[in-house]
């Protein structure tokens, strides 16, 4: 069969269409095919044994990184790997380039452009997180009653407020 | 535990049934939908001991001093019994997180949501806080307008978890950034009676925007009722996103208003005939199953659309469509109802509105 474009060569690759409900045939040579995109060979891995060792490989990357913990929460990659949800709003520094991949994925984006706020900004965050830990162990001094230390913990959170 | 009285809640917490919007025989409701983060605390995975009893308070702490929230009305879900919870999401006024999924008697701490007449806030759902503006008919504009004045001055009061790069830090990162979620609950029996439906929901898909059932994530879609949203909260502002779906519906509203003419034309007494039979089974019939009543009402409202049917108000068939449910059914009726008694309610129900709002039989 000659190529229907070319009229030339011997068609090599015979194309079904369906546009608009009506079938075509199109029958083509190698070289017009690629004129017009269309893959001849078909894409099967040259040495599947490569990729494989290479995907275990990174799996085996993977791993560190995923039994990485936040420090302030105590949640690992792993923990948001199985829920999908993050345990503190540190998460986010702790992880950070595994979401900004994510974040890429997910929303094309991994850069806020909306609304800024000002009402919190980093010191203050931490001064927050500062807090309620101390208030935690406040509480904790309290009921232990070691009021020494109780005493300490709230001069601390009374300078910090 | 005393029953809930919906009257002191301000408006309803439904104002949006009105019906005053633009489209409103389209669009039933806009919404916007922000997710917040308190600064110090951890994420509800991760809560100590106490932390959502805190929250809860420094929320209520902070109320008196956001004017936007003036008047608002605190309710614990733990306060409530499991019918007035679900009443509060047949007003889509919490979550199905919030309230521990269906019928669970057993709810976490400190859940609770704060309603005024212009925005609501549910407290320690997935996030911290998330804040709700319902507006009706097709509003986006209006609802962000609202909604960004809620979360300025609620954010001035309570410290929220923000990043530079990032934004808005949300316990689930397909939230974070502007933590905003836009979304229309939108009629559409013209495109899916002329089978365009699956094109256009796949339209949307492509620009971005992604589908569900009435009442959000897991919600079938019954009567031609969806809820068309943002899928992406990254990387656009607030008012590209809401701009977006703004353009989105009016087209998705043309293209109903299209696929009406279509069935008129090509269908008309068939159609005709169908509606008229489905406004005859809700004004007479004496038992109704919640969908069986919402494919009906999704009928006559189509009707109603298509001027078939006069005498009949947008509002009426909105408020059916939501007060008609279970939990609502239940609550009216001052105890929970079998699923075979709360049909016969319904039917009542319907009938009765029928008779007192509708001058179609006069």
């Amino acid at each position: 069969m000659i190529c229907s474009q070319c009229q030339e060569r011997d068609a090599v690759v015979h194309l079904t269409q369906i546009v608009e409900g009506a079938v075509t045939q199109v029958h083509l040579c190698e070289k017009c095919a690629a004129e017009r995109g269309i893959e001849t060979s078909v894409a099967i891995p040259k040495h599947p044994l490569d990729d494989f060792l290479q995907a275990a490989q990174q799996q085996a990357l993977q791993l560190p990184g995923d039994a990485a913990r936040c420090s302030y929460c105590g949640t690992s990659l792993r923990d948001f790997r199985a829920s999908g949800k993050l345990g503190c709003a540190r998460c986010y520094s702790a992880f950070e380039q595994s979401l900004k991949d994510l974040l890429r994925r997910v929303h094309g984006s991994s850069t806020h452009v909306g609304r800024s706020y000002l009402g919190a900004d980093e010191p203050a965050l931490e001064r927050d997180a500062t807090l309620t830990e101390l208030r935690g162990r406040l509480d904790g001094a309290i009921r232990g009653e070691e009021f020494e230390l109780a005493a300490t913990l709230r001069d601390q959170i009374r300078t910090l407020e | 535990m005393a029953s809930l009285d919906l009257s002191l809640i301000p408006d309803g917490g439904v104002p949006w049934l009105a019906a005053s919007g633009d489209y409103a025989d389209i669009v039933l409701s806009s919404r916007i939908r922000l997710a917040r983060n308190i600064a110090g605390y951890n994420f509800s995975s991760r809560e100590r001991d106490g932390e959502r009893l805190r929250i809860l308070a420094q929320v209520r702490e902070a109320l008196p001093r956001v004017s936007a929230l003036a008047g608002a009305m605190v309710l614990r879900m733990d306060d409530l019994s499991v019918v007035d919870r679900q009443v509060l999401r047949e007003r889509h006024l919490v979550s199905r997180e919030l309230i521990g999924g269906e019928g669970v008697a057993e709810i976490r701490p400190a859940s609770a949501v704060v309603v005024s007449e212009s925005a609501s806030v549910m407290v320690n759902e997935e996030d911290h806080l998330r804040l709700q503006v319902f507006r009706s008919g097709c509003d986006i504009a209006g609802a962000l307008q609202v909604a960004t004045r809620v979360d300025r001055e609620l954010g001035e009061q309570v410290p929220f978890a923000f990043h530079r790069d990032f934004g808005f830090l949300t316990s689930c990162p397909t939230n974070t950034g502007t933590g905003l979620r836009a979304s229309v609950m939108v009629h559409l029996p013209g495109l899916v009676l002329t089978q365009e439906i699956a094109k256009v929901l796949q339209g949307l898909q492509q620009m971005g925007l992604t589908h569900r059932g009435l009442y959000g994530e897991g919600s079938d879609v019954v009567g031609s009722f969806f809820q068309v949203s943002n899928q992406t909260t990254l990387g656009q502002s607030e008012d590209e996103l809401g701009d977006h779906l703004q353009r989105v519906v009016k087209r998705l509203v043309e293209q109903e208003y299209v696929a009406r003419k279509v069935l008129a034309r090509d269908a008309g007494y068939i159609i005709e005939d169908k509606l008229w039979r489905a406004y005859g089974t809700l004004r007479h019939a004496r038992s109704l199953g919640a969908d069986e009543a919402m494919n009906l009402l999704s009928g006559v409202r189509l009707a109603v659309g298509l001027q078939l049917i006069g005498g009949l108000s947008i509002y009426t068939l909105n408020k059916l469509v939501v007060f008609g449910q279970s939990a609502h059914l239940s609550h009216e009726a001052g105890r929970a109802l079998t699923e075979s008694e709360a049909c016969v309610a319904r039917a009542r129900y319907v009938r009765g509105v029928l008779a007192n709002e509708a001058s179609i039989d006069r």
